[in-house]
């Protein structure tokens, strides 16, 4: 082999190899509701950093929230009292890619239903009405979004969440800090990285119950519909778990769980949540 | 493959240059910063082999992650307000310059010591001797695994992007969770990668047949 053709060739494997990659892209599809409903189970993927909705119990290692709750509600009234619901932690970045790949077979992740993410995955009917606002630290001069909306101003947001798109619409001029989840994007607000950090309101109150130092302000500015959400294709699942939902709210459990989680936070409109 | 490209070509340039100076700024600082550390742990004074010696242990013993929330969450509180960006690039620069005092270090004393002897007793003093004599023997010696520390630099970089430092990974992700495209958006990211790293790599080995 010539010197020249060994370095051609080392240059262009690496490139088909990808190619052979990209090709494997596709997947085949199951009916995940038979799936589950034969192994009494649905794996849910929730969030794990976010208090009220999904938040690690340290002590315990388990993940407790309203979504938590509701996934487990809708679980037993799908399949029955000895079903299993199985929660696997998911961030804003992963949920998606998580559920096409098939590792998780719903979300219950405080997620909002949007036209863009509509056409990848299905979405139940809402069954919580978030609206997005801001953190701040208390005595910040910063009281709405229009205060946001100058050259140099840093907020803070999650990647992957409608907050970035909705603060790039509300305040074209500030920057965007787009960190991994809630948790790190709150210790960038207390070390000064930006003077707000912003996405739904639940999740907001959630923090600064536990930070009386931070408070959230400027009302909401957006409607956030949550959505449960299932893999595209998949409308035998979505179907059953509407109709869970529809189940849930009837016989009260439902109006329980948003009560049991919302109802001592100040600020926080239960009836808003419960029409969204 | 080539529509993740083509639509967003502008944010992953954009990416593709933090990440570029990002790592040209920590190679060179490390560069300087790891042959200092090395050279302090060869020295006779007993005092600044120990410092050099902890300074090496301490940010090659810890993971480069942490070093970096160091300087982008702690930093920012009590001393200094610091980018994503700076915070990114100064822990990298840390973490590399301890594993390139290894590296130099070991090259150093890899020359024969005969080599110190030599040019002592022609007359040279300590310091003569160790920049004329014995460090461009040492540095020849140690291009290879130098060049893996710099490969690795490039690729460390990517810690930027969870301090939000806006470098190729950062806009990779933010692209990703944006279109949902994730194995098209990783796929073009590490096609990036290979745009810094190959290059690089070929010149070393390049540098290697020449000098050794």
């Amino acid at each position: 082999m010539s010197k020249w053709f060994k370095k051609v060739l080392i240059a262009v494997v690496p490139l088909f190899l990808l190619t052979v990659l990209a090709a494997c892209g596709q997947k085949q599809t199951d009916n995940v509701y038979q799936r589950t409903k034969s192994a009494k189970k649905i794996v849910w993927g929730v969030k794990a950093d976010t208090r009220l909705f999904g938040l690690m119990n340290v002590k315990n290692g388990d993940i407790e929230g309203f979504d938590v709750d509701l996934a487990k509600a809708i679980t037993k009234q799908m399949y029955g009292k000895d079903a299993q619901a199985e929660f696997i932690q998911t961030t804003a970045k992963t949920k998606v890619p998580l559920l096409k790949n098939g590792n998780i077979d719903a979300v219950a992740a405080a997620m909002t239903i949007t036209d863009k993410r509509k056409k990848i995955i299905d979405y139940t009917q809402p069954y919580f009405g978030a609206g997005q606002s801001l953190l701040v630290k208390k005595g910040s001069p910063i009281k709405a979004v229009r205060d946001l909306n100058k050259a140099g101003t840093k907020v803070m947001a999650v990647k992957g969440t409608t907050a970035v798109d909705n603060i790039h619409k509300f305040a074209p001029k500030a920057k965007v800090l787009e960190l991994d989840d809630y948790a790190q994007s709150f210790t960038a607000l207390k070390s000064g990285q930006g003077v707000a950090m912003t996405t739904d309101n639940g999740i907001l109150y959630g923090i600064a119950k536990e930070n009386p130092d931070y408070e959230v302000v400027g009302g909401t500015f957006t409607n956030e519909p949550y959505g449960l959400a299932v893999d595209k294709g998949q409308t035998e699942m979505r179907a059953h778990i509407d109709k869970a939902l529809d189940q849930l709210q009837a016989n009260g459990t439902y109006s329980r769980l948003v009560e049991k989680w919302f109802g001592g936070i100040p600020g926080f409109d239960v009836k808003e949540v419960e029409q969204p | 493959m080539i529509s993740v490209l083509t639509n967003n070509w502008s944010t992953l340039l954009t990416g593709f240059g933090n990440t570029l100076l990002s790592s040209v700024i920590a190679l060179v600082f490390s560069l300087v910063i790891g042959s200092a550390f090395a050279i302090m742990e060869t020295v006779p004074s007993k005092v600044a082999r120990v410092i050099a010696h902890t300074y090496i242990e301490i940010f090659r013993n810890i993971p480069l992650l942490v070093i970096t929330m160091f300087f982008y969450v702690v930093i920012p509180q009590y001393v200094a307000p610091m980018t994503g960006f700076a915070a990114g690039t100064v822990g990298l620069t840390l973490y590399t310059s301890s594993f390139i005092a290894e590296t130099v270090r070991a090259g150093i004393q890899a020359v024969d010591i005969g080599q110190m002897e030599g040019a002592r007793s022609n007359g040279m003093t300590y310091w003569q001797a160790m920049r004329y004599i014995i460090l461009p023997q040492a540095f020849r010696l140690v291009i290879p695994p130098l060049g893996n520390q710099f490969i690795n630099l490039i690729k460390n970089s990517s810690v930027l992007a969870f301090v939000a430092g806006f470098d190729l990974m950062y806009q990779g992700d933010a692209l990703a969770s944006a279109t949902f495209d994730t194995f098209n958006t990783y796929l073009v990211v590490g096609v990036f990668y290979l745009v810094l790293t190959l290059p690089l790599s070929y010149y070393m080995r390049h540098l290697e047949k020449k000098l050794v």
